[in-house]
């Protein structure tokens, strides 16, 4: 089962001035897993996930990608981060190029492919979060659901071991999140690695293979969506599921 | 009110002073752009000795008048052996001068690209330089068009300081028959009406390339 581990993350520690906002997280995602990450706002997750692929560096700690360790200072960073997705709150789409570019930019700029192929790989892609028929749309000129889905699009262009989705429904329209997270369902279901930090508590029961539930820098408690709803081991996972369940609904 | 005279033989002494202002102004126009990214880049994403030098540079030349930099140049230089003809030495210090300010240009614009563009950008595993070629700064030139006109328009006029240092023109010839006829009001007037003229040609071909490279979607149509 071991060898199956495709992401190991351990005992990664960050601080930003006086505050230590990630006291030493550690845990391991295999091959095709879902984990989704759930926990108040300032808890760290965020600076978790920018800690995996070193957008943002840890003070302490160690990740490993596949075997290679990403946080040995002679990896070669832009060659890993390459291998991980990363889709964010905000989509970060490149405001000029239009939705194919987003997608093809990777591919030729990092992978060298020719443009006959890029643009194959690239259309595959959005066809694959159905806006094929948008990419010659530019980024202002789509909804943020479209947006998000194009990032997502440009994430699995480059083939990733992993992809990493930072709250990517919590800046779209209520009316949007079902489009976003209907096509990162499918791709769970498809078998893509997934590390999700999101509060789509509908998604996170129905899709996560594990969930990790974060307060104050640390994990208080992993576990199968099943466990942690029903019977958590920790009072401090349940106040908050049903906080949140409250708040946004099981519904998605 | 006295009388006004006019002669045509004056346009064409104009139009060969005119030739050389626009040689003079795209020179140094052209070695601004080069210097101030160089410059802005330096200032943006440079560490230590880079950030120090970008950033002295820019301070210096932003802090002293461009005539005694020219002046500087022209009759300075000579004692250190460095002798320059009249128009490259209006060249070099007009361009020196301009790569100061353009860098101050094309450092707000690559500053207002949010974060979040070079951060996408490196999460897909390109390098910081290919982030900064392939997505700040395709951004940040388009951005840049209208404070940098500023800029261009700015230099045009005042390319006319160097015939201080003997370079013949549009107002340096302008200078000479203005004497030679005593037609001051006349020759100067002729003179502006012919930098009105082309900063207006160079507003409106900036505000061209302006709307076709405008990013679609972004922005209200003007």
């Amino acid at each position: 089962m071991a060898s199956n581990v495709i992401l190991k993350v351990e005992d990664i520690h960050k601080r930003y001035g006086r505050e230590e906002v990630l006291r030493g997280v550690s845990f391991s995602l295999f091959k095709g897993e879902t984990k989704v990450i759930i926990g108040p706002s300032g808890t760290g997750k965020s600076t978790l996930l920018r800690c995996i692929n070193r957008l943002t560096p840890p003070d302490r700690g160690r990740v490993w990608l596949d075997g290679v360790e990403v946080s040995h200072p002679k990896t070669n960073i832009n060659k890993i981060r390459a291998a991980i997705g990363f889709v964010f709150q905000d989509f970060n789409l490149f405001t000029h190029l239009n939705a194919l570019d987003n997608v093809r930019l990777g591919l030729l700029k990092i992978k060298r492919l020719d443009k006959k192929k890029a643009t194959e790989i690239a259309m595959m892609e959005l066809e694959r979060v159905g806006l094929a028929e948008k990419a010659k749309a530019y980024p202002a000129e789509l909804s943020g659901g479209q947006q998000q889905r194009v990032s997502i699009a440009r994430a699995l262009a480059m083939d990733p071991k992993v992809i990493l989705f930072d709250e990517p429904t919590s800046a779209l329209d209520p009316e949007l999140i079902g489009e976003v997270l209907e096509v990162m369902t499918d791709l769970a279901r498809a078998g893509m690695t997934m590390v999700v930090v999101s509060h789509e508590m509908g998604f996170a029961r129905s899709v996560a293979d594990e969930i990790i539930f974060m307060e104050g820098g640390v994990i208080v408690e992993q576990g199968s969506p099943e466990q942690l709803f029903t019977n958590p081991r920790q009072k401090r996972t349940g106040e908050f599921l049903r906080k949140i369940t409250e708040l946004y609904g099981e519904a998605s | 009110m006295p009388q006004l005279v006019f002669k045509w033989e004056w346009l064409p002494k104009l139009a060969q002073g005119l030739t050389l202002t626009a040689e003079i102004t795209a020179t140094c126009i052209a070695i601004g752009i080069v210097l101030g990214l160089i410059l802005a880049l330096g200032r943006v994403y440079g560490r230590h000795i880079f950030y120090w030098l970008a950033s002295a540079y820019v301070q210096f030349f932003r802090g002293t008048p461009l005539l005694v930099q020219l002046l500087m140049v022209y009759y300075g230089l000579p004692s250190w052996g460095i002798s320059l003809s009249p128009f490259i030495s209006g060249i070099l210090a007009m361009g020196l001068n301009t790569a100061a300010y353009q860098a101050e240009y094309f450092r707000g614009a690559i500053q207002s690209i949010k974060a979040g563009q070079m951060l996408a950008a490196r999460s897909i595993g390109l390098s910081r330089s290919q982030a900064i070629r392939y997505v700040i700064l395709p951004q940040a030139l388009r951005l840049v068009i209208p404070p940098w006109s500023n800029e261009l328009i700015y230099m045009l006029k005042y390319s006319s300081i160097v015939y201080m240092v003997t370079v013949m023109d549009l107002m340096g010839v302008a200078r000479v028959i203005a004497a030679r006829n005593f037609r001051f009001f006349e020759v100067f007037i002729i003179t502006a009406l012919i930098y009105l003229a082309l900063v207006l040609i160079i507003s409106w071909l900036l505000r061209l390339l302006e709307r076709r490279v405008k990013i679609p979607g972004l922005g209200a149509e003007r």
